[in-house]
């Protein structure tokens, strides 16, 4: 006996929003997050632009002497938790025991590694905070949350790179699904705007070294050459169907799949025959009945080279000719590349696509690539009826990722 | 001397009014972890050029500053 597995609340902290109404707005009306790099000095760097979460308030979550032992990616996601959790209203509506926490992150707390070694460097080991480990580990946002919400149920951390967020969400529903847990708070978070990391990324030619703010992210677009460094956190409340209903929870929408496979092929090119990515998409669809003309897909979409076309390919393959009638559409190209947080607040578009009805954008899309030739909503969001949204998400390591959410019939 | 800089360092890092932390307050009572303590005494090391281990008598903020003072500083 499998439960069906539905989600009770969502949060989120993006570049073009940091709470779900705006990120929501943002998505309907094409906002672009993607800005020139504040942060830190990019003169001598071939990379300008990145997508920062602009003001954002640790205040909401923390006072100050937490803020201080908390790396930003943690802020994030316990921001982002936190309005999952008072959006589904489960605190205390669920057995503790049976409530998990599956959240991860990319990278983790590169921030406070980058500080904590330049304390070595002036003041050698005495000089190094004894907080260092416990804020900068890549599990210590999910054993924040926990430690916030009394969750005693299982609390990990999903770290598949830029795949995260989707696969613990994919694996949190699995757990639910067969009956390991009630309840979870899922998601991923990232804060890897940061000198480190922005070389890392240049240097291994995944980044768009395009000066251009609005001309930088652009997915499906003849003129892309690389994702664009985004920063954030999406956090879910997934819950057990029958649970949900019978505390009167409002239900977003239900998980129906998911899947994930590896490539196996190389560290951070995809295999260009898609093999994986076409197998972990079926996986996910498995079993699902759906109208291709009423499905969306919220692509990886990245905006390189390689992803754009393997990606296309994938869809061909999984969907024949039926390809042709799916609205497609990369909100990377609002977002930047979110990395960890990517999944989890991409699966959040599918849901905003299943309630209102509504195709988010892919902006910046003025050129179509020939060779790229399915229907990837240009530039404005579609009013159109969605009734199945389709999530994938692949990252380096050769992670391929799968979410298929529907609608949930009041 | 030792008390003032003792309870300024305690209430910039907890973000209260110094007027709160006495020597009477006990580290616990104050919301510091184990964590918080030793990041502490690496603060006063730097501060006073000593060198202090954390130990199980030493709970309240008259105790630390008893022990600097003993150090003569």
């Amino acid at each position: 006996m499998r439960n069906r597995v539905v989600i009770t609340g969502i949060g989120a902290v993006t570049p073009i929003g940091n709470n779900v109404p705006a990120y929501f707005e943002g998505l309907r009306t094409g906002r672009n997050g993607i800005g020139l790099v504040t942060r830190f000095d990019v003169s001598e760097s071939k990379c300008k632009v990145c997508a920062e979460v602009k003001d954002f308030d640790p205040s909401v979550c923390f006072d100050r002497m937490t803020a201080r032992k908390t790396d930003l990616y943690v802020q994030y996601a316990v921001c982002a938790a936190q309005e999952a959790m008072e959006n589904s209203g489960i605190l205390g509506a669920v057995d503790a025991d049976a409530f998990g926490v599956y959240v991860g992150s990319g990278v983790g707390g590169i921030n406070t590694t980058c500080e904590e070694q330049n304390k070595l460097m002036a003041s050698g080991a005495k000089g190094v905070s004894p907080h260092f480990i416990p804020k900068m580990i890549i599990n210590i946002a999910a054993g924040q949350i926990a430690i916030r919400y009394g969750a005693h149920g299982p609390a990990m951390c999903v770290s598949t790179a830029c795949a995260t967020g989707t696969t613990a969400i994919g694996e949190a529903y699995r757990a639910i699904r067969d009956g390991y847990m009630t309840a979870a708070i899922c998601g991923g978070s990232e804060a890897a705007v940061n000198p480190l990391a922005l070389a890392g990324f240049v240097n291994c030619m995944a980044l768009s070294q395009s000066p251009d703010p609005e001309a930088a992210s652009l997915p499906f677009d003849l003129r892309r050459g690389g994702f664009v460094l985004g920063e954030g956190a999406a956090m879910l409340v997934v819950e057990e169907y029958e649970h949900a209903r019978q505390r009167g929870a409002k239900i977003l929408a239900e998980i129906c799949g998911y899947g994930a496979t590896c490539d196996a092929h190389h560290v951070t090119a995809p295999d260009p025959e898609a093999t994986q990515t076409v197998r972990a998409i079926r996986q996910a669809l498995d079993g699902v009945t759906y109208d291709p003309a009423r499905t969306y897909v919220n692509a990886h979409g990245t905006g390189t080279k390689l992803n754009d076309q393997v990606e296309t390919l994938a869809f061909k393959k999984c969907f024949g000719e039926e390809a042709y009638q799916l609205h497609i559409s990369s909100t990377k190209s609002m977002t930047g590349h979110m990395l960890g947080a990517a999944g989890a607040a991409e699966a959040l578009a599918c849901i905003l696509a299943l309630q209102e009805d509504l195709v988010p954008p892919t902006i910046h899309l003025e050129q179509p690539d020939p060779a790229l030739d399915l229907n990837y909503t240009p530039n404005t969001a579609v009013h159109t009826p969605i009734d199945t949204a389709i999530s994938t998400s692949l990252g380096f390591g050769g992670h391929n990722a799968c979410l298929v959410l529907k609608k949930v019939a009041p | 001397m030792v008390a003032e800089k003792v309870k300024a360092m305690l209430a910039e890092k907890l973000d209260m009014p110094v007027e709160e932390i006495t020597e009477e307050s006990k580290f616990s009572d104050l919301g510091l972890d184990s964590l918080d303590i030793a990041e502490m005494l690496m603060n006063l090391e730097e501060e006073f050029g000593v060198t202090l281990e954390a130990d199980a008598t030493m709970t309240t903020v008259g105790a630390l500053v008893a022990r600097l003072e003993q150090m003569g500083k």
